[in-house]
Protein backbone atom coordinates (compact mmCIF):
# COMPACT_ATOMS: atom_id res chain seq x y z
CA UNK A 1 0.00 0.00 0.00
CA UNK A 2 1.81 3.27 -0.92
CA UNK A 3 2.20 6.14 1.41
CA UNK A 4 -1.13 8.28 -0.79
CA UNK A 5 -3.44 5.46 0.23
CA UNK A 6 -2.33 5.20 3.75
CA UNK A 7 -2.83 9.24 3.95
CA UNK A 8 -6.35 8.86 2.24
CA UNK A 9 -7.65 6.26 4.50
CA UNK A 10 -6.43 7.81 7.56
CA UNK A 11 -7.75 11.24 6.58
CA UNK A 12 -10.74 9.19 5.68
CA UNK A 13 -11.54 7.72 9.08
CA UNK A 14 -10.70 10.69 10.94
CA UNK A 15 -13.68 12.73 8.62
CA UNK A 16 -16.04 9.54 9.61
CA UNK A 17 -15.18 9.45 13.00
CA UNK A 18 -15.45 13.71 13.34
CA UNK A 19 -19.06 13.50 11.76
CA UNK A 20 -19.90 11.21 13.88
CA UNK A 21 -18.80 13.13 17.32
CA UNK A 22 -19.89 15.96 15.75
CA UNK A 23 -23.76 14.00 15.67
CA UNK A 24 -23.32 12.83 19.24
CA UNK A 25 -22.62 16.48 20.68
CA UNK A 26 -24.91 17.88 18.11
CA UNK A 27 -28.29 16.07 19.71
CA UNK A 28 -26.41 15.57 22.99
CA UNK A 29 -29.96 15.26 24.65
CA UNK A 30 -29.90 11.91 22.75
CA UNK A 31 -27.39 10.78 23.14
CA UNK A 32 -25.61 11.53 26.29
CA UNK A 33 -28.48 12.78 28.47
CA UNK A 34 -30.62 9.66 28.91
CA UNK A 35 -28.17 7.63 29.93
CA UNK A 36 -26.86 9.45 32.58
CA UNK A 37 -30.10 10.41 33.83
CA UNK A 38 -30.65 6.38 33.96
CA UNK A 39 -27.91 5.60 35.77
CA UNK A 40 -28.59 7.92 38.14
CA UNK A 41 -31.97 6.44 38.71
CA UNK A 42 -30.77 3.30 38.91
CA UNK A 43 -28.53 4.29 41.66
CA UNK A 44 -31.13 5.96 44.12
CA UNK A 45 -33.59 3.16 43.54
CA UNK A 46 -31.43 -0.12 43.52
CA UNK A 47 -28.04 1.30 44.89
CA UNK A 48 -29.12 3.83 47.65
CA UNK A 49 -32.96 2.57 48.67
CA UNK A 50 -33.16 -1.08 47.84
CA UNK A 51 -29.41 -1.70 48.23
CA UNK A 52 -29.08 -1.08 52.13
CA UNK A 53 -31.74 -3.64 52.18
CA UNK A 54 -29.03 -6.23 50.21
CA UNK A 55 -26.28 -5.19 52.10
CA UNK A 56 -23.78 -7.03 50.41
CA UNK A 57 -23.18 -8.92 46.89
CA UNK A 58 -20.14 -11.21 46.80
CA UNK A 59 -18.40 -9.62 49.34
CA UNK A 60 -18.62 -6.11 48.56
CA UNK A 61 -21.16 -3.19 49.67
CA UNK A 62 -24.12 -3.50 46.83
CA UNK A 63 -23.80 -0.09 45.19
CA UNK A 64 -20.18 -0.97 44.72
CA UNK A 65 -20.95 -4.11 43.04
CA UNK A 66 -23.82 -2.80 40.87
CA UNK A 67 -21.57 0.07 39.25
CA UNK A 68 -19.30 -1.53 36.86
CA UNK A 69 -22.51 -3.29 35.18
CA UNK A 70 -24.21 0.10 35.05
CA UNK A 71 -21.28 1.16 33.28
CA UNK A 72 -21.00 -1.12 31.00
CA UNK A 73 -24.94 -1.23 30.36
CA UNK A 74 -24.50 2.68 29.44
CA UNK A 75 -20.91 1.33 26.98
CA UNK A 76 -23.25 -0.95 25.52
CA UNK A 77 -26.30 0.54 24.79
CA UNK A 78 -24.79 3.48 23.26
CA UNK A 79 -21.86 2.29 20.88
CA UNK A 80 -24.47 0.00 19.68
CA UNK A 81 -27.19 2.75 19.18
CA UNK A 82 -24.81 5.46 17.72
CA UNK A 83 -23.80 3.10 15.04
CA UNK A 84 -27.21 1.45 14.28
CA UNK A 85 -28.95 4.63 13.78
CA UNK A 86 -26.33 6.73 12.47
CA UNK A 87 -25.52 4.21 9.62
CA UNK A 88 -29.09 3.71 8.66
CA UNK A 89 -29.91 6.96 8.88
CA UNK A 90 -27.38 7.60 6.65
CA UNK A 91 -28.76 5.20 4.67
CA UNK A 92 -32.60 6.22 4.74
CA UNK A 93 -31.38 9.85 3.81
CA UNK A 94 -28.94 8.39 1.22
CA UNK A 95 -26.08 10.40 2.23
CA UNK A 96 -24.32 7.52 2.96
CA UNK A 97 -23.26 7.62 -0.47
CA UNK A 98 -21.33 10.26 -0.17
CA UNK A 99 -18.46 7.99 1.72
CA UNK A 100 -20.15 5.06 -0.78
CA UNK A 101 -18.79 7.08 -3.90
CA UNK A 102 -15.69 7.25 -2.57
CA UNK A 103 -12.08 5.68 -2.44
CA UNK A 104 -12.72 4.49 1.22
CA UNK A 105 -11.87 0.56 1.60
CA UNK A 106 -15.39 -0.92 3.08
CA UNK A 107 -13.12 -1.22 6.75
CA UNK A 108 -12.18 2.08 7.02
CA UNK A 109 -15.80 2.93 6.31
CA UNK A 110 -16.48 0.00 8.99
CA UNK A 111 -13.27 1.74 11.29
CA UNK A 112 -15.15 5.21 11.12
CA UNK A 113 -18.91 4.60 12.06
CA UNK A 114 -17.38 1.85 15.31
CA UNK A 115 -14.67 4.58 16.33
CA UNK A 116 -17.69 7.03 16.42
CA UNK A 117 -19.64 4.51 18.36
CA UNK A 118 -17.17 3.88 20.56
CA UNK A 119 -16.61 7.22 21.22
CA UNK A 120 -20.17 7.84 22.33
CA UNK A 121 -20.00 4.29 24.23
CA UNK A 122 -16.87 5.94 26.37
CA UNK A 123 -18.61 9.22 26.76
CA UNK A 124 -21.82 7.78 28.42
CA UNK A 125 -19.77 5.58 30.18
CA UNK A 126 -17.72 8.42 31.61
CA UNK A 127 -20.85 10.19 32.71
CA UNK A 128 -22.11 7.26 34.14
CA UNK A 129 -18.73 6.98 36.08
CA UNK A 130 -18.69 10.30 37.43
CA UNK A 131 -22.30 9.63 38.53
CA UNK A 132 -21.29 6.28 40.06
CA UNK A 133 -18.95 8.37 42.25
CA UNK A 134 -21.32 10.61 44.01
CA UNK A 135 -22.99 7.73 45.24
CA UNK A 136 -20.20 4.64 46.14
CA UNK A 137 -16.15 4.59 46.02
CA UNK A 138 -14.61 2.59 43.18
CA UNK A 139 -11.45 0.83 43.51
CA UNK A 140 -9.18 0.40 40.70
CA UNK A 141 -8.35 -3.49 41.02
CA UNK A 142 -6.37 -3.27 37.52
CA UNK A 143 -6.12 -0.13 35.19
CA UNK A 144 -5.05 -2.22 31.91
CA UNK A 145 -8.19 -4.73 32.34
CA UNK A 146 -10.61 -2.47 32.88
CA UNK A 147 -9.99 -0.20 30.03
CA UNK A 148 -9.72 -3.22 27.97
CA UNK A 149 -12.83 -4.73 28.75
CA UNK A 150 -14.67 -1.41 28.13
CA UNK A 151 -13.11 -0.50 24.69
CA UNK A 152 -13.89 -4.08 23.92
CA UNK A 153 -17.14 -4.44 24.80
CA UNK A 154 -17.69 -1.14 23.05
CA UNK A 155 -16.24 -2.31 19.79
CA UNK A 156 -18.34 -5.66 20.53
CA UNK A 157 -21.48 -3.30 20.39
CA UNK A 158 -20.86 -0.74 17.94
CA UNK A 159 -20.25 -3.53 15.30
CA UNK A 160 -23.08 -5.14 16.19
CA UNK A 161 -24.86 -2.22 15.96
CA UNK A 162 -23.49 -1.43 12.64
CA UNK A 163 -24.61 -4.86 11.03
CA UNK A 164 -27.99 -3.68 12.32
CA UNK A 165 -27.99 -0.59 10.46
CA UNK A 166 -26.48 -2.88 7.19
CA UNK A 167 -30.03 -5.16 7.57
CA UNK A 168 -32.30 -2.47 8.65
CA UNK A 169 -35.30 -1.16 6.33
CA UNK A 170 -37.17 1.33 8.60
CA UNK A 171 -36.70 2.50 12.23
CA UNK A 172 -38.35 0.13 13.58
CA UNK A 173 -36.05 -2.71 12.82
CA UNK A 174 -33.31 -0.17 14.27
CA UNK A 175 -34.91 -0.59 17.49
CA UNK A 176 -36.09 -4.17 17.82
CA UNK A 177 -32.92 -5.56 18.59
CA UNK A 178 -31.98 -3.30 21.25
CA UNK A 179 -35.83 -4.08 22.89
CA UNK A 180 -36.17 -7.35 22.48
CA UNK A 181 -32.21 -8.99 22.62
CA UNK A 182 -29.96 -6.44 23.54
CA UNK A 183 -31.64 -5.37 27.50
CA UNK A 184 -32.53 -8.68 28.58
CA UNK A 185 -28.67 -9.44 27.51
CA UNK A 186 -27.85 -7.29 29.46
CA UNK A 187 -30.13 -7.21 32.52
CA UNK A 188 -29.06 -11.23 32.63
CA UNK A 189 -26.02 -10.26 32.17
CA UNK A 190 -24.68 -10.04 36.18
CA UNK A 191 -25.41 -6.14 35.88
CA UNK A 192 -27.41 -6.67 39.64
CA UNK A 193 -26.34 -9.80 40.77
CA UNK A 194 -23.44 -12.70 41.20
CA UNK A 195 -25.12 -15.54 38.77
CA UNK A 196 -23.66 -17.32 42.46
CA UNK A 197 -27.26 -16.72 43.60
CA UNK A 198 -28.39 -18.55 40.71
CA UNK A 199 -29.86 -22.34 40.04
CA UNK A 200 -27.44 -24.55 38.52
CA UNK A 201 -29.45 -24.56 35.23
CA UNK A 202 -29.93 -20.95 34.88
CA UNK A 203 -26.00 -20.41 36.19
CA UNK A 204 -25.11 -22.54 33.07
CA UNK A 205 -27.22 -20.90 31.07
CA UNK A 206 -25.94 -17.16 32.23
CA UNK A 207 -22.47 -18.65 30.93
CA UNK A 208 -23.97 -18.38 27.29
CA UNK A 209 -24.34 -15.10 27.74
CA UNK A 210 -21.49 -13.16 26.06
CA UNK A 211 -22.59 -9.45 28.14
CA UNK A 212 -21.99 -11.78 31.25
CA UNK A 213 -18.09 -12.10 30.08
CA UNK A 214 -18.27 -8.67 29.98
CA UNK A 215 -19.53 -7.27 32.82
CA UNK A 216 -17.62 -9.68 34.81
CA UNK A 217 -14.41 -8.53 32.82
CA UNK A 218 -14.92 -5.37 33.46
CA UNK A 219 -15.98 -5.59 37.20
CA UNK A 220 -12.91 -7.47 37.75
CA UNK A 221 -10.80 -4.76 36.70
CA UNK A 222 -12.15 -2.45 39.27
CA UNK A 223 -13.07 -4.89 42.60
CA UNK A 224 -10.72 -7.69 41.91
CA UNK A 225 -13.84 -10.15 41.64
CA UNK A 226 -16.09 -11.64 38.57
CA UNK A 227 -17.95 -14.86 38.05
CA UNK A 228 -16.31 -15.97 35.38
CA UNK A 229 -12.75 -16.67 34.18
CA UNK A 230 -11.07 -13.41 33.31
CA UNK A 231 -8.73 -15.18 30.72
CA UNK A 232 -11.75 -16.82 29.29
CA UNK A 233 -13.78 -13.57 29.26
CA UNK A 234 -11.14 -11.57 26.94
CA UNK A 235 -10.78 -14.61 24.99
CA UNK A 236 -14.79 -14.41 24.37
CA UNK A 237 -14.69 -10.79 23.28
CA UNK A 238 -11.52 -10.83 21.30
CA UNK A 239 -13.10 -13.38 19.48
CA UNK A 240 -16.41 -12.01 19.01
CA UNK A 241 -15.24 -8.64 17.68
CA UNK A 242 -13.37 -10.69 15.43
CA UNK A 243 -16.30 -12.34 14.36
CA UNK A 244 -18.51 -9.47 14.01
CA UNK A 245 -15.59 -7.22 12.54
CA UNK A 246 -15.69 -10.32 9.23
CA UNK A 247 -19.16 -10.94 8.87
CA UNK A 248 -19.32 -6.40 8.61
CA UNK A 249 -16.98 -6.61 5.89
CA UNK A 250 -18.76 -9.38 4.02
CA UNK A 251 -22.27 -7.67 4.19
CA UNK A 252 -19.98 -4.40 2.99
CA UNK A 253 -18.74 -6.38 0.27
CA UNK A 254 -21.70 -8.11 -1.16
CA UNK A 255 -23.41 -4.49 -0.10
CA UNK A 256 -26.59 -5.80 1.53
CA UNK A 257 -28.92 -3.09 2.06
CA UNK A 258 -27.58 -0.64 0.13
CA UNK A 259 -26.73 -1.72 -3.26
CA UNK A 260 -29.81 -4.59 -3.76
CA UNK B 1 -7.64 7.92 -23.31
CA UNK B 2 -10.84 6.56 -22.04
CA UNK B 3 -12.63 8.75 -19.29
CA UNK B 4 -15.36 5.68 -19.27
CA UNK B 5 -15.01 2.76 -21.43
CA UNK B 6 -18.09 0.38 -20.56
CA UNK B 7 -18.16 -3.71 -21.85
CA UNK B 8 -20.86 -6.00 -22.16
CA UNK B 9 -22.71 -4.05 -18.81
CA UNK B 10 -25.58 -6.50 -18.13
CA UNK B 11 -27.34 -5.67 -14.87
CA UNK B 12 -30.49 -7.73 -13.82
CA UNK B 13 -32.24 -6.90 -10.62
CA UNK B 14 -33.37 -9.60 -7.53
CA UNK B 15 -36.76 -9.12 -8.92
CA UNK B 16 -36.05 -10.49 -12.49
CA UNK B 17 -35.55 -7.00 -14.00
CA UNK B 18 -32.73 -6.83 -16.41
CA UNK B 19 -31.86 -3.12 -17.01
CA UNK B 20 -29.07 -3.36 -18.98
CA UNK B 21 -28.68 -6.05 -21.16
CA UNK B 22 -24.72 -5.95 -22.38
CA UNK B 23 -24.00 -2.05 -22.65
CA UNK B 24 -21.09 -1.07 -24.97
CA UNK B 25 -19.83 2.82 -24.11
CA UNK B 26 -17.15 4.89 -24.62
CA UNK B 27 -16.95 8.50 -23.67
CA UNK B 28 -13.36 10.08 -24.12
CA UNK B 29 -10.88 12.39 -22.15
CA UNK B 30 -12.06 16.14 -22.40
CA UNK B 31 -15.52 15.41 -23.76
CA UNK B 32 -19.07 16.58 -22.81
CA UNK B 33 -21.42 13.48 -23.07
CA UNK B 34 -24.94 13.49 -22.98
CA UNK B 35 -26.60 10.06 -22.11
CA UNK B 36 -30.50 10.20 -22.78
CA UNK B 37 -32.86 8.23 -22.64
CA UNK B 38 -36.65 7.80 -21.44
CA UNK B 39 -37.77 6.88 -17.78
CA UNK B 40 -36.56 3.55 -17.04
CA UNK B 41 -34.27 3.07 -19.85
CA UNK B 42 -31.08 2.35 -17.73
CA UNK B 43 -29.32 5.72 -17.31
CA UNK B 44 -29.24 5.68 -13.60
CA UNK B 45 -28.24 1.86 -13.45
CA UNK B 46 -25.25 2.80 -15.82
CA UNK B 47 -24.34 6.09 -13.55
CA UNK B 48 -24.91 3.94 -10.26
CA UNK B 49 -22.83 0.90 -11.58
CA UNK B 50 -19.83 3.48 -12.67
CA UNK B 51 -19.90 4.75 -9.48
CA UNK B 52 -20.39 1.84 -7.55
CA UNK B 53 -23.64 2.37 -6.38
CA UNK B 54 -24.72 -0.68 -7.79
CA UNK B 55 -23.27 -4.15 -8.53
CA UNK B 56 -23.43 -4.88 -11.84
CA UNK B 57 -24.44 -8.54 -13.04
CA UNK B 58 -21.77 -8.42 -15.65
CA UNK B 59 -19.26 -7.00 -18.11
CA UNK B 60 -16.56 -4.51 -17.21
CA UNK B 61 -16.10 -1.00 -16.43
CA UNK B 62 -12.94 1.29 -16.41
CA UNK B 63 -12.17 4.99 -14.76
CA UNK B 64 -9.05 6.39 -17.28
CA UNK B 65 -8.20 2.76 -17.37
CA UNK B 66 -8.57 2.22 -13.63
CA UNK B 67 -10.68 -1.41 -14.14
CA UNK B 68 -13.59 -1.66 -11.31
CA UNK B 69 -13.05 -4.63 -10.67
CA UNK B 70 -9.31 -4.66 -10.30
CA UNK B 71 -8.67 -1.04 -9.01
CA UNK B 72 -11.72 -0.08 -7.97
CA UNK B 73 -10.07 3.04 -5.16
CA UNK B 74 -8.03 4.56 -7.97
CA UNK B 75 -11.18 4.36 -10.30
CA UNK B 76 -13.52 6.32 -7.55
CA UNK B 77 -11.37 9.13 -7.08
CA UNK B 78 -11.05 10.09 -10.83
CA UNK B 79 -15.47 10.44 -10.29
CA UNK B 80 -17.43 13.10 -8.87
CA UNK B 81 -21.25 12.39 -8.98
CA UNK B 82 -24.08 14.76 -8.89
CA UNK B 83 -27.19 11.95 -7.93
CA UNK B 84 -30.79 12.17 -9.53
CA UNK B 85 -32.29 12.22 -6.03
CA UNK B 86 -31.26 14.31 -3.22
CA UNK B 87 -28.84 12.51 -1.13
CA UNK B 88 -27.64 15.41 1.44
CA UNK B 89 -27.61 15.20 5.39
CA UNK B 90 -30.37 17.46 6.22
CA UNK B 91 -29.05 18.25 9.26
CA UNK B 92 -25.47 19.60 8.41
CA UNK B 93 -24.45 22.86 6.77
CA UNK B 94 -23.45 22.96 3.17
CA UNK B 95 -19.55 23.29 4.15
CA UNK B 96 -19.59 20.57 6.66
CA UNK B 97 -20.99 18.39 3.92
CA UNK B 98 -18.29 19.53 1.59
CA UNK B 99 -15.51 19.93 3.58
CA UNK B 100 -15.70 16.20 4.98
CA UNK B 101 -16.88 14.53 1.60
CA UNK B 102 -13.43 16.00 0.86
CA UNK B 103 -12.21 14.01 3.88
CA UNK B 104 -13.74 10.78 2.28
CA UNK B 105 -11.31 11.48 -0.22
CA UNK B 106 -8.51 12.02 1.60
CA UNK B 107 -8.21 15.99 1.52
CA UNK B 108 -6.60 17.36 4.49
CA UNK B 109 -9.00 19.99 6.20
CA UNK B 110 -7.23 22.99 5.50
CA UNK B 111 -7.13 22.47 1.66
CA UNK B 112 -10.73 20.74 1.65
CA UNK B 113 -12.24 24.57 3.91
CA UNK B 114 -10.46 26.60 0.82
CA UNK B 115 -11.89 24.34 -1.94
CA UNK B 116 -15.32 24.19 -0.16
CA UNK B 117 -15.23 27.96 -0.35
CA UNK B 118 -14.08 27.70 -3.98
CA UNK B 119 -16.64 26.20 -4.55
CA UNK B 120 -19.46 27.08 -2.66
CA UNK B 121 -18.88 30.91 -3.90
CA UNK B 122 -19.06 29.72 -7.64
CA UNK B 123 -22.27 28.22 -6.79
CA UNK B 124 -23.49 30.97 -4.92
CA UNK B 125 -23.56 29.20 -1.95
CA UNK B 126 -20.78 30.74 0.37
CA UNK B 127 -23.90 33.17 1.85
CA UNK B 128 -25.70 29.82 3.23
CA UNK B 129 -22.61 27.89 4.16
CA UNK B 130 -24.00 27.80 7.61
CA UNK B 131 -27.14 27.38 7.27
CA UNK B 132 -28.78 23.97 7.82
CA UNK B 133 -29.21 22.10 4.97
CA UNK B 134 -32.84 21.19 5.25
CA UNK B 135 -33.56 24.87 5.10
CA UNK B 136 -32.45 25.51 1.50
CA UNK B 137 -34.43 26.07 -1.55
CA UNK B 138 -34.34 22.75 -4.04
CA UNK B 139 -32.07 24.66 -6.38
CA UNK B 140 -29.58 25.20 -4.07
CA UNK B 141 -29.66 21.57 -2.84
CA UNK B 142 -29.05 20.86 -6.23
CA UNK B 143 -26.05 23.06 -6.48
CA UNK B 144 -24.67 22.13 -3.27
CA UNK B 145 -24.42 18.76 -4.60
CA UNK B 146 -22.51 19.92 -7.76
CA UNK B 147 -19.96 21.31 -5.14
CA UNK B 148 -20.08 18.45 -3.33
CA UNK B 149 -19.20 16.58 -6.19
CA UNK B 150 -16.73 19.24 -7.52
CA UNK B 151 -14.27 19.27 -3.92
CA UNK B 152 -11.88 16.79 -4.68
CA UNK B 153 -11.65 18.26 -8.52
CA UNK B 154 -12.31 14.91 -10.01
CA UNK B 155 -11.09 14.02 -13.68
CA UNK B 156 -14.67 13.13 -14.77
CA UNK B 157 -17.98 14.56 -13.22
CA UNK B 158 -21.31 12.94 -13.92
CA UNK B 159 -24.12 14.32 -13.10
CA UNK B 160 -27.59 12.68 -13.34
CA UNK B 161 -30.37 15.33 -14.17
CA UNK B 162 -28.70 18.20 -12.11
CA UNK B 163 -30.97 20.78 -13.95
CA UNK B 164 -34.58 19.08 -12.74
CA UNK B 165 -36.81 21.44 -10.77
CA UNK B 166 -34.04 24.24 -11.18
CA UNK B 167 -35.61 27.87 -12.39
CA UNK B 168 -34.16 29.05 -15.81
CA UNK B 169 -32.22 31.36 -14.78
CA UNK B 170 -30.41 29.68 -12.19
CA UNK B 171 -30.12 26.68 -15.05
CA UNK B 172 -28.02 28.93 -17.10
CA UNK B 173 -25.92 29.72 -14.47
CA UNK B 174 -25.15 26.38 -14.02
CA UNK B 175 -24.97 25.68 -17.82
CA UNK B 176 -22.34 28.06 -18.13
CA UNK B 177 -20.61 27.28 -15.00
CA UNK B 178 -20.64 23.83 -16.41
CA UNK B 179 -19.22 24.71 -20.12
CA UNK B 180 -16.11 26.50 -17.55
CA UNK B 181 -15.75 22.98 -16.24
CA UNK B 182 -15.16 21.43 -19.08
CA UNK B 183 -13.30 23.87 -20.90
CA UNK B 184 -10.77 23.75 -18.03
CA UNK B 185 -9.99 20.07 -18.92
CA UNK B 186 -13.07 18.14 -16.90
CA UNK B 187 -14.93 15.11 -18.60
CA UNK B 188 -18.49 15.79 -17.96
CA UNK B 189 -21.04 13.38 -18.60
CA UNK B 190 -24.86 14.61 -18.49
CA UNK B 191 -28.30 12.92 -18.32
CA UNK B 192 -30.88 15.10 -18.67
CA UNK B 193 -34.27 15.19 -19.52
CA UNK B 194 -34.21 18.75 -20.99
CA UNK B 195 -33.30 17.79 -24.43
CA UNK B 196 -32.26 21.11 -25.39
CA UNK B 197 -29.80 21.24 -22.44
CA UNK B 198 -28.11 18.37 -23.99
CA UNK B 199 -28.17 19.99 -27.66
CA UNK B 200 -26.60 23.34 -26.36
CA UNK B 201 -24.16 21.66 -23.98
CA UNK B 202 -22.58 18.07 -25.07
CA UNK B 203 -20.12 16.93 -28.29
CA UNK B 204 -21.51 13.63 -28.22
CA UNK B 205 -24.37 11.67 -27.09
CA UNK B 206 -25.69 8.38 -26.55
CA UNK B 207 -29.35 7.23 -25.86
CA UNK B 208 -30.02 4.61 -23.89
CA UNK B 209 -33.80 2.44 -24.29
CA UNK B 210 -34.61 -0.37 -22.80
CA UNK B 211 -31.12 -1.45 -21.66
CA UNK B 212 -29.47 -0.97 -25.17
CA UNK B 213 -27.58 1.91 -26.85
CA UNK B 214 -30.27 3.05 -29.26
CA UNK B 215 -27.74 5.55 -30.64
CA UNK B 216 -24.22 7.00 -30.20
CA UNK B 217 -22.24 9.32 -31.69
CA UNK B 218 -21.27 13.13 -32.52
CA UNK B 219 -23.93 15.12 -31.37
CA UNK B 220 -23.52 17.22 -34.99
CA UNK B 221 -23.72 13.95 -36.64
CA UNK B 222 -26.74 12.81 -34.75
CA UNK B 223 -28.44 15.94 -35.45
CA UNK B 224 -27.82 15.64 -39.54
CA UNK B 225 -29.58 12.16 -39.47
CA UNK B 226 -32.87 13.97 -38.93
CA UNK B 227 -34.23 13.90 -42.44
CA UNK B 228 -37.25 15.71 -42.09
CA UNK B 229 -38.37 19.01 -39.01
CA UNK B 230 -41.75 19.88 -38.27
CA UNK B 231 -42.41 23.73 -38.20
CA UNK B 232 -45.30 25.32 -36.60
CA UNK B 233 -46.19 28.34 -38.82
CA UNK B 234 -47.93 31.58 -37.41
CA UNK B 235 -50.51 33.02 -39.87
CA UNK B 236 -51.49 37.03 -39.89
CA UNK B 237 -55.35 35.89 -41.68
CA UNK B 238 -57.65 33.41 -40.83
CA UNK B 239 -57.83 30.55 -43.17
CA UNK B 240 -60.33 27.28 -43.45
CA UNK B 241 -58.50 25.67 -46.12
CA UNK B 242 -55.31 24.04 -45.98
CA UNK B 243 -53.32 25.37 -48.87
CA UNK B 244 -51.94 22.80 -51.18
CA UNK B 245 -48.05 23.13 -52.01
CA UNK B 246 -46.54 19.93 -53.48
CA UNK B 247 -43.59 18.53 -51.86
CA UNK B 248 -44.58 19.68 -48.32
CA UNK B 249 -46.40 18.17 -45.55
CA UNK B 250 -48.88 21.02 -44.81
CA UNK B 251 -51.41 20.68 -41.50
CA UNK B 252 -54.06 23.20 -39.93
CA UNK B 253 -53.92 23.47 -36.50
CA UNK B 254 -56.12 26.29 -36.20
CA UNK B 255 -57.20 28.75 -38.24
CA UNK B 256 -54.15 30.97 -37.53
CA UNK B 257 -51.91 28.30 -37.29
CA UNK B 258 -50.25 25.72 -39.89
CA UNK B 259 -48.09 22.82 -39.46
CA UNK B 260 -45.78 21.80 -41.99
CA UNK B 261 -43.00 18.56 -42.49
CA UNK B 262 -39.97 19.50 -44.31
CA UNK B 263 -37.56 17.12 -45.39
CA UNK B 264 -33.71 17.93 -45.59
CA UNK B 265 -34.09 17.89 -49.60
CA UNK B 266 -36.70 20.89 -49.47
CA UNK B 267 -35.68 24.48 -48.79
CA UNK B 268 -38.17 26.96 -46.90
CA UNK B 269 -37.72 29.88 -49.01
CA UNK B 270 -39.58 27.84 -51.77
CA UNK B 271 -42.17 26.77 -49.47
CA UNK B 272 -42.58 30.73 -48.00
CA UNK B 273 -42.64 31.55 -51.98
CA UNK B 274 -45.56 29.27 -53.09
CA UNK B 275 -47.44 30.56 -49.98
CA UNK B 276 -47.05 33.84 -50.70
CA UNK B 277 -48.34 32.96 -54.01
CA UNK B 278 -51.24 31.79 -52.81
CA UNK B 279 -52.06 34.67 -50.73
CA UNK B 280 -50.68 33.29 -47.44
CA UNK B 281 -48.58 35.07 -44.91
CA UNK B 282 -46.69 33.75 -42.35
CA UNK B 283 -45.57 36.28 -39.48
CA UNK B 284 -43.54 33.34 -37.26
CA UNK B 285 -41.78 30.33 -37.40
CA UNK B 286 -40.69 27.66 -34.56
CA UNK B 287 -39.83 24.10 -34.95
CA UNK B 288 -42.23 22.03 -33.58
CA UNK B 289 -39.97 20.64 -31.12
CA UNK B 290 -36.46 20.56 -30.09
CA UNK B 291 -34.47 18.52 -33.17
CA UNK B 292 -32.69 16.64 -30.42
CA UNK B 293 -36.09 15.80 -28.98
CA UNK B 294 -37.01 15.02 -32.69
CA UNK B 295 -34.47 12.32 -33.22
CA UNK B 296 -34.39 10.77 -29.59
CA UNK B 297 -38.82 10.57 -30.02
CA UNK B 298 -37.79 8.77 -33.62
CA UNK B 299 -35.05 6.37 -31.79
CA UNK B 300 -37.27 5.43 -28.81
CA UNK B 301 -40.16 4.75 -30.80
CA UNK B 302 -38.27 2.42 -33.12
CA UNK B 303 -36.41 0.69 -30.78
CA UNK B 304 -40.05 0.15 -29.00
CA UNK B 305 -41.22 -1.10 -31.83
CA UNK B 306 -37.86 -3.70 -32.37
CA UNK B 307 -38.74 -5.18 -29.13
Amino acid sequence: MSAGFASVRWIGFQTIVMREFGRILRIWGQTIVPSAVTAALYFVIFGSLIGRRIGQMDGVDYMQYIAPGLIMMAVITNAYANVSSSFFGAKFQRFLEEISVSPQPNWVIIAGYVGGGVLRGLLVGLAVTVISLIFTHLPIHHLFLTLAAVLLTAVIFSLAGFINGVFAKNFDQVNWIPTFILTPLTYFGGVFYSINLLPDWARALSFANPVLHMVNAFRYGFLGRADVHVGFAFAIMTLSALVLFVIALWLMKRGTGMRD
Amino acid sequence: MEALAVRGLVKRYKNGVEALKGVDLDVHEGDFFALLGPNGAGKSTLIGICTSLVTKTAGSVSVFGHDLDSDLEAAKACIGVVPQELNLNQFETPETIVVNQAGFYGIPRRVARERAEKYLTKLSLWDKRNKMTRTLSGGMKRRLMIARALVHEPRLLILDEPTAGVDIEIRRSMWEFLRELNAAGTTIILTTHYLEEAESLCRNIAIIDRGRIAESDRMDRLLLKLHTESFVLSLRETTSVVPSVPGYDLRLLDPHTLEVEVSKDRDLNDLFARLSADGVHVITMRNKVNRLEEIFMRLVDKSGAAA
